[in-house]
């Protein structure tokens, strides 16, 4: 499958109104969406709402469901509590979860897409901030970070659509050496070690910290390296959704892509047991998960089963591994974009390795470094300035005229992916090569006729039918453009649109 | 790999850095390059910080999330 399969990203941005932090911050981040959705979504008597029915987020990977009574509340995501959630034209989900305004991407089918329409949330964030804000009586900011460095973590979580034949216990076994590892390149570097934060040095990962135990269904406390909540929106017979929590939330592009693309070709190589007999498990993930993160000299060794790596050597085995697998698997045959992560994995490895400043224009935790070692040394300041601190918390702003990792990014001092037009685009188109497609572009045809939508379903409501038509979309790689959009384009109405599909069956 | 390993890779990789001096005056003009951009953008970022760091980073308090 190479890098190439159904993926998404959601991500939680975290909230604030200067000078007043005693604001509730749910009202808050249902004014960012509500103010969002009535200037982005056409104006009429319905504002599609998401439709639950098809949810069951306490479902368990391993086989088993949680009763609702053992449930913490905090795990219920399915009951609407009249909180703002709605969908998109470019068919994601932006809504207001556990006190924070979330996006989540459409599904996409590849890394590039995924990292595009992820900017495009950034863009969208903004948009809805500056809109809230001029109908709040102060303004309301949002910053692309995991933690408040006081005790408090949010998450930026990646989907992977897998197969369902795939043992869970190989998915463990293989993707915990490489998340502790990929810190290296994922972490978006955080001033604070601790989940309060209490020590004033630097660390690779915003996350690390906040995760307790090995494998398990919680995702708002004790936070397992794997998460085994199984939830596919898609046919359960067929699928599996990984849900990957550890991650940090990127403000890199190239960082989003690798993180995206390396995990895809891991999983890979497990769903074709192209892994098997090879030994990575560390002896203590979650220790090792926080020395990686806490060691910028990338020098801490991890201790696996008879010896002992650095994050960066797993990283390159596991690189090795991944370009045997993909040149027995495909040859020449190998797509240019399972290529392109391939070579990228490689150099920044090279360069992590020989220098990491050497990747000040590419990895999130270099970058931010950068500019707090050039503020310690220009104005004299100790770690545990407040300023530095500002900085940490500043280069994850989403408005495009103070967040500092925007700032580098129009010097050129962090390489884009994307045009302002192609990012601009997915604000409002959807890809056009998943359901995706099918979702955003009822929402843009037939805004009138949308009572609901989730991710395997849209809802209509028409004149001269008494109830509610659900079209399901239980596949993912169906709805495409190339599916349907001359079908759409033949129905000028919802009505002629549910006429056609009924005809069909 | 061990500790005594890693070390005598370190020093290796040190010594042929010593032999591919063209190289390194490279990555010296790179690193120069880069240390007068980020002299830029802290110029530029001085305009554009909270101005009360202090307070700004005490009030950024959230509440849990997933």
């Amino acid at each position: 499958m190479s890098v190439h399969r159904i993926m998404g990203i959601e991500t939680e941005y975290g909230i604030t109104v200067p000078g007043h932090p005693t604001r509730n911050s749910m009202v808050n981040s249902t004014l960012v969406v509500n103010a969002y959705a009535q200037h982005a979504l056409p104006a009429t008597r319905l504002r599609p709402r998401w439709d639950y029915d098809v949810e069951s987020p306490l479902r368990d990977a391993r086989g088993f469901d949680m009763s609702r009574a053992h449930a913490d509340p905090s795990q219920l995501t399915d009951d609407d509590l009249g909180l703002a959630n709605v969908i998109l034209t470019n068919g994601a989900r932006l809504y207001v979860d556990h006190a924070h305004p979330e996006y989540s991407t459409p599904e996409v089918t590849n890394p590039r897409d995924a990292v595009l329409w992820d900017r495009a949330g950034v863009r969208i964030m903004a948009e809805a901030a500056h809109l809230a804000s001029q109908v709040s009586d102060a303004p309301i900011l949002l910053y692309k970070n995991n933690t408040d460095n006081k005790g408090a973590s949010y998450g930026c979580h990646e989907n992977y659509l897998m197969r369902r034949t795939t043992p869970f216990a190989d998915i463990v076994r293989y993707l915990t050496p490489f998340f502790i590892s990929r810190q290296v390149f994922t972490g978006t570097g955080r001033l604070g070690i601790g989940q309060d934060g209490r020590q004033t040095r630097y660390q690779l990962s915003q996350r690390a910290d906040f995760f307790e135990v090995e494998v398990g269904l919680e995702t708002t406390l004790k936070r397992p390296i794997i998460n085994t909540r199984d939830e596919p929106h898609a046919d359960p017979e067929k699928y599996r959704r990984l849900h990957v929590i550890v991650g940090d939330a990127n403000l890199s592009d190239t960082a989003t892509y690798l993180k995206l693309g390396t995990t895809s070709i891991v999983l890979s190589m497990i769903e074709d047991g192209f892994l098997e007999g090879q030994d990575f498990a560390p002896l203590k993930p979650v220790s090792e998960m926080h020395a990686v993160s806490h060691d910028i000299s990338l020098t801490h060794q991890v201790e696996l089963t008879g010896r002992r790596l650095t994050a960066i050597q797993i990283q390159r085995e596991l690189w090795l591994l991944a370009s045997k697998y993909c040149s027995g698997t495909w040859g020449h045959e190998l797509d240019a974009q399972t290529g392109e992560v391939l070579a990228l994995w490689d150099d920044i490895l090279t360069r992590l390795e020989r220098d990491p400043m050497e990747c000040a224009a590419e990895i999130d935790w270099v970058a931010k470094l950068s500019l707090l070692e050039g503020y310690r040394s220009r104005d004299n300041l100790d770690w545990s300035s407040h300023r530095l601190q500002a900085v940490d918390l500043q280069y994850s702003d989403v408005r495009p005229d103070k967040g500092l990792a925007a700032r580098l990014e129009q010097r050129g001092m962090l390489r884009r992916m994307f045009s302002d037009e192609q990012v601009d685009s997915a604000m409002d188109r959807a890809p056009v090569d998943t359901r995706a497609y099918f979702r955003g572009e009822c929402l843009r045809r037939y805004p009138e006729s949308i009572a609901a939508a989730s991710w395997d379903s849209v809802v209509f409501e028409v004149p001269g039918r008494d109830t509610l038509m659900r079209v399901p979309t239980l596949e993912p790689t169906r709805g495409t453009e190339q599916h349907v959009a001359r079908l759409l384009d033949s129905c000028p109405t919802a009505a002629d649109l549910l006429a056609a599909l009924s005809d069909d069956h | 790999m061990s500790q005594q390993e890693n070390v005598e890779r370190r020093v290796a990789r040190e010594t042929q850095d010593e032999v591919d001096s063209a190289p390194d005056a490279a990555i010296a003009d790179r690193k120069a390059a880069m240390d007068s951009d980020v002299d830029a953008i802290l110029d530029e970022i001085d305009g554009v910080l909270e101005e009360n760091a202090e307070e700004f980073v005490k009030s950024f308090v959230q509440k849990g999330g997933q």
